[in-house]
């Protein structure tokens, strides 16, 4: 590493570190990356931009070594880079942030730092070396963390920054953050941006990949954008607006979702008083009220284990609360039963689609059917109707435009945005009075975003009232009718999006702002 | 009572420390390997092969540490074989592993007629002799217990500070509790994922069987049709029981063997009204017990049973 932190001056604001030239990878008949050709400087944040399955992973693979391309060279620091040799890419200078960290959990900070830094057979490990090495790196990049602690104890915020650590650690002067945000909270987005405008303040560089256009914006001095494995774009951030990035990343003008605003109906759920405990008897929700109205979306912010696990099992039929009442479309609910809230016209679209959304190993036409199996439409004598099944399936992916599916098509095999549509295609066909969304467009990019909110507007038309969890606030303000904060199993009142602020929000959602007593109906906008 | 006379009798303390022994041997091997990420249900058959092989080299006129040696190497070839198909190939551990137990078992005892075809009282072999440390084995009742046992106990007691330093406290030994947790976090720093549990497997398995020649070249004598009689299973429930660390290890295996060398002792003492069957499950009984405390916090490797294959994600 000597010679490389001697190549990489702090002064020279444009001299190139890394350079992509013409670098094409095929899998099969798919190419993923297509003569992409990129320019990295010192001290700057690039941010790769492109939506999911645009290559952007799969270009800063080649870059790190894990693959090999089929044509074209990478230099670092102008020398050319062996291929495949993460050790070789580790060595120059470039250190990887995945987005699935690998730290091992029962391990302790300093334990991962240092893996694979002495070799491999010295009789004793340089303990208290590393121990002042690693703090005075934290220290200098405000990268808080203690290293005698252990992984599993730690924040996904704090395990990130163990990973940024490690690639410092090892001397990296380029830094390339797989979708960083993605599994951050918003105020652990500021602190990770606040550190990586100190490291490119002292001259490393950083490559930044997001499909996220605001944090984009906010960070990067540079954006490259990628469109099915093609350069697109390469332009100043200076230079850009939101909505030149996004056509450049879809290809196509990205229409808004449209709404036609409606009156709201009747109340179709309400909470009062409402209560639910941990199972160590801690409280997760206290005194909750909440009214939801047919026609209305009812967003529900907050960073997320301030309780909206708890009200998202108490919405589907999970839990039962301890104290208060709920009341379902003017009939109380009185059994914990997933399958008897569904029947009554609930609609859920659960927070991981991968885990509990979908079986990934069944087809799609399976998970389509997955909540009504035992229905008389689709099954008779304890035996499931094939063909009925298949029509039905057929019938939905055309409806709700899942792409790359045909009705028998491995569920696991879909890209996450059309898996969310197979959920919202299961759960909007069944036409629920109520829906809980929780974090309904998580990691899917633009395009499947507006696709996903365009199908909630629908149902939400069609009489429906939607309970939106999310943590993203500004998806939030743009698709809400209202807004209500949970914090620590406290929900705020609801106020009217037109009324609501970011400022007064943030405030709420870090527990700073004042929850006020709870007014019948208040806060609605009829 | 006669049955606290028997905790101020040596005979009882001596006979706990002797054993632990097996048991040491068979949970550091077992550690070992699961540390590694890879759970070796082989270790009852390899500690059934070790017994044989150790004896067997004595039987022929074989020095006792080659013994101990030629046992090892063949516990580690067996811990190859377990690597073959539940690392290289990625095949279900348990099944490989309960494979592995039986195959090692039934050759031992097949070789075992082969060998000895008209024998009918087992033969009796020149074993390890107590060896009394000069000056410690002085000491007033420590020194009966502690320091006059087989040069193999002190072997197994030593082994632990050995195991413990090595996982703890050198590069490769972080390597290998790594590869227990995340593969992928040992691959990406450049080092041979199969390679290195290959290496913990082997080296585990070598243990194990040193730890079933203990009981022929040590304290029997001679090599009996189901001697190992479930140690081998005792010490992967002592792993959990240790929560995976070497000196926890010691203590449950010195915990079992306390309760192993009480029953004994508490039949003979109790004599006819209560059945010696009632006895003879007590320590299961208790170790399970102990488990139930013991474990319900235990960290688990977070990689054990999940193969490692190159290039999935």
């Amino acid at each position: 590493m000597s010679d490389v932190d001697e190549a990489a001056p702090e002064s020279a604001g444009a001299q190139s570190v890394l350079r992509l030239n013409g670098v094409t990878k095929r899998f099969g008949a798919l190419t993923a990356n297509d003569a992409v050709s990129l320019d990295l400087r010192s001290g700057e944040i690039l941010a790769l931009l492109g939506e999911n399955g645009a290559g952007k992973t799969t270009l800063m693979s080649i870059l790190f070594g894990h693959y090999v391309a089929d044509e074209g060279s990478i230099e670092a620091f102008g020398r050319l880079l062996p291929p495949g040799k993460p050790k070789a890419a580790i060595a120059a200078g470039i250190g990887m942030v995945h987005q699935h960290f690998t730290l091992g959990e029962n391990l302790s900070v300093l334990d991962n730092i240092v893996l694979g830094t002495e070799p491999l057979w010295a009789p004793r490990q340089q303990r208290a070396k590393a121990r002042a090495r690693v703090v005075e790196l934290a220290e200098h990049f405000g990268l808080a963390v203690d290293p005698h602690r252990l992984v599993r104890d730690l924040s996904v915020g704090e395990r990130q920054r163990v990973e940024i650590l490690k690639a410092l650690y090892r001397g990296a002067r380029v830094l390339i953050l797989d979708e960083p945000t993605a599994v951050l909270a918003p105020k652990e987005i500021e602190t990770l941006f606040a550190t990586l405008k100190t490291m490119v303040a002292e001259g490393l560089s950083i490559i930044f990949i997001s499909h996220k256009l605001n944090e984009v914006m906010a960070i990067a001095d540079r954006v490259a954008v990628l469109r099915q494995g093609k350069l697109v774009a390469e332009l100043p951030v200076a230079g850009a607006s939101k909505q030149s990035l996004a056509q450049a990343m879809v290809g196509r003008p990205v229409a808004p979702p449209v709404r036609h605003p409606l009156p709201p109906g009747e109340v179709v759920m309400q909470l009062a008083g409402l209560m639910l405990h941990g199972e160590a008897g801690q409280p997760l929700l206290e005194d909750l009220h909440l009214l939801l109205y047919g026609r209305e979306i009812l967003g529900i912010a907050g960073v997320s284990g301030n309780g909206q696990g708890a009200l998202a099992a108490l919405i589907s039929g999970l839990r039962l609360p301890d104290g208060g009442s709920f009341d379902l479309l003017g009939a109380p609910v009185k059994q914990t039963s997933p399958l008897a809230m569904q029947r009554r016209g609930v609609g859920r679209i659960p927070e991981d689609r991968h885990a509990i959304g979908v079986v990934g190993d069944l087809s799609v036409e399976e998970n389509l059917i997955l909540e009504a199996s035992g229905d008389p439409r689709f099954c008779t004598l304890g035996l499931l109707r094939g063909g009925v099944i298949r029509r039905h399936a057929r019938a939905l992916i055309e409806r709700f435009d899942i792409r790359g599916a045909d009705p028998t098509t491995t569920t696991r095999a879909l890209s996450g945005g059309n898996m969310q549509k197979v959920i919202l295609a299961r759960v909007l066909s069944e036409k629920p009075r109520v829906i809980l969304a929780n974090q309904p467009t998580r990691g899917l990019d633009v395009g499947a975003a507006a696709k996903v909110q365009q199908l909630l507007f629908e149902a939400c038309a069609e009489g429906a009232g939607i309970i939106l969890i999310s943590e993203d606030l500004e998806e939030l303000l743009q698709i809400s009718d209202r807004i209500a904060v949970l914090y620590r199993g406290h929900l705020s009142n609801p106020v009217p999006v037109e009324e609501a602020s970011l400022t007064e929000l943030g405030l709420l959602m870090s527990g700073h702002g004042e929850f006020e007593a709870y007014r019948e109906g208040a806060g609605h906008a009829a | 009572m006669e049955i606290l006379e028997i905790f101020v009798t040596l005979g009882f303390w001596g006979a706990l420390v002797r054993m632990a022994t097996p048991l040491i041997f068979g949970t550091l091997g077992e550690l070992i390997c699961e540390r590694a990420g890879v759970l070796n249900l082989g270790i009852e058959g390899i500690m059934t092969l070790g017994a044989l092989v150790a004896w067997f080299w004595v039987y022929q006129g074989g020095d006792l540490w080659t013994a101990v040696l030629v046992a090892a190497a063949a516990g580690a070839l067996f811990g190859l074989l377990h690597s073959v198909f539940s690392v290289y190939l990625g095949l279900s551990q348990h099944v490989t592993g309960i494979g592995i137990t039986l195959l090692a078992t039934s050759l031992s005892y097949f070789a075992y007629r082969m060998l000895l075809p008209d024998v009918t009282t087992p033969p009796k072999i020149e074993a390890f002799k107590p060896y009394p440390i000069p000056g410690l084995s002085e000491l007033p009742y420590l020194g009966q217990v502690l320091f006059t046992q087989s040069p193999l106990t002190y072997l197994a007691f030593a082994l632990v500070p050995v195991v413990a330093y090595g996982l703890y406290r050198t590069p490769l030994g972080l390597a290998l509790r790594m590869v227990g947790e995340n593969p992928m976090a040992v691959e990406a720093q450049g080092i041979d994922v199969h390679r290195l549990r290959t290496a913990a497997v082997m080296l585990g398995s070598a243990f194990m069987a040193v730890g079933g020649a203990f009981l022929t070249i040590s304290v029997f004598d001679a090599f009996y049709i189901g001697m190992i009689n479930g140690r081998g299973w005792i010490c992967i429930a002592l792993v959990i029981f240790a929560s995976w660390r070497p000196g926890k290890a010691l203590a449950g295996a010195l915990l079992f063997a306390a309760f192993e060398a009480l029953q004994i002792r508490v039949q003979q003492a109790s004599s006819a009204f209560i059945p010696y069957q009632f006895f003879l499950m007590m320590p299961y009984v208790l170790s399970i017990l102990a488990m139930i405390v013991m474990s319900r916090r235990a960290a688990y490797p977070k990689a054990l049973l999940v193969p490692f294959r190159k290039g999935e994600r």
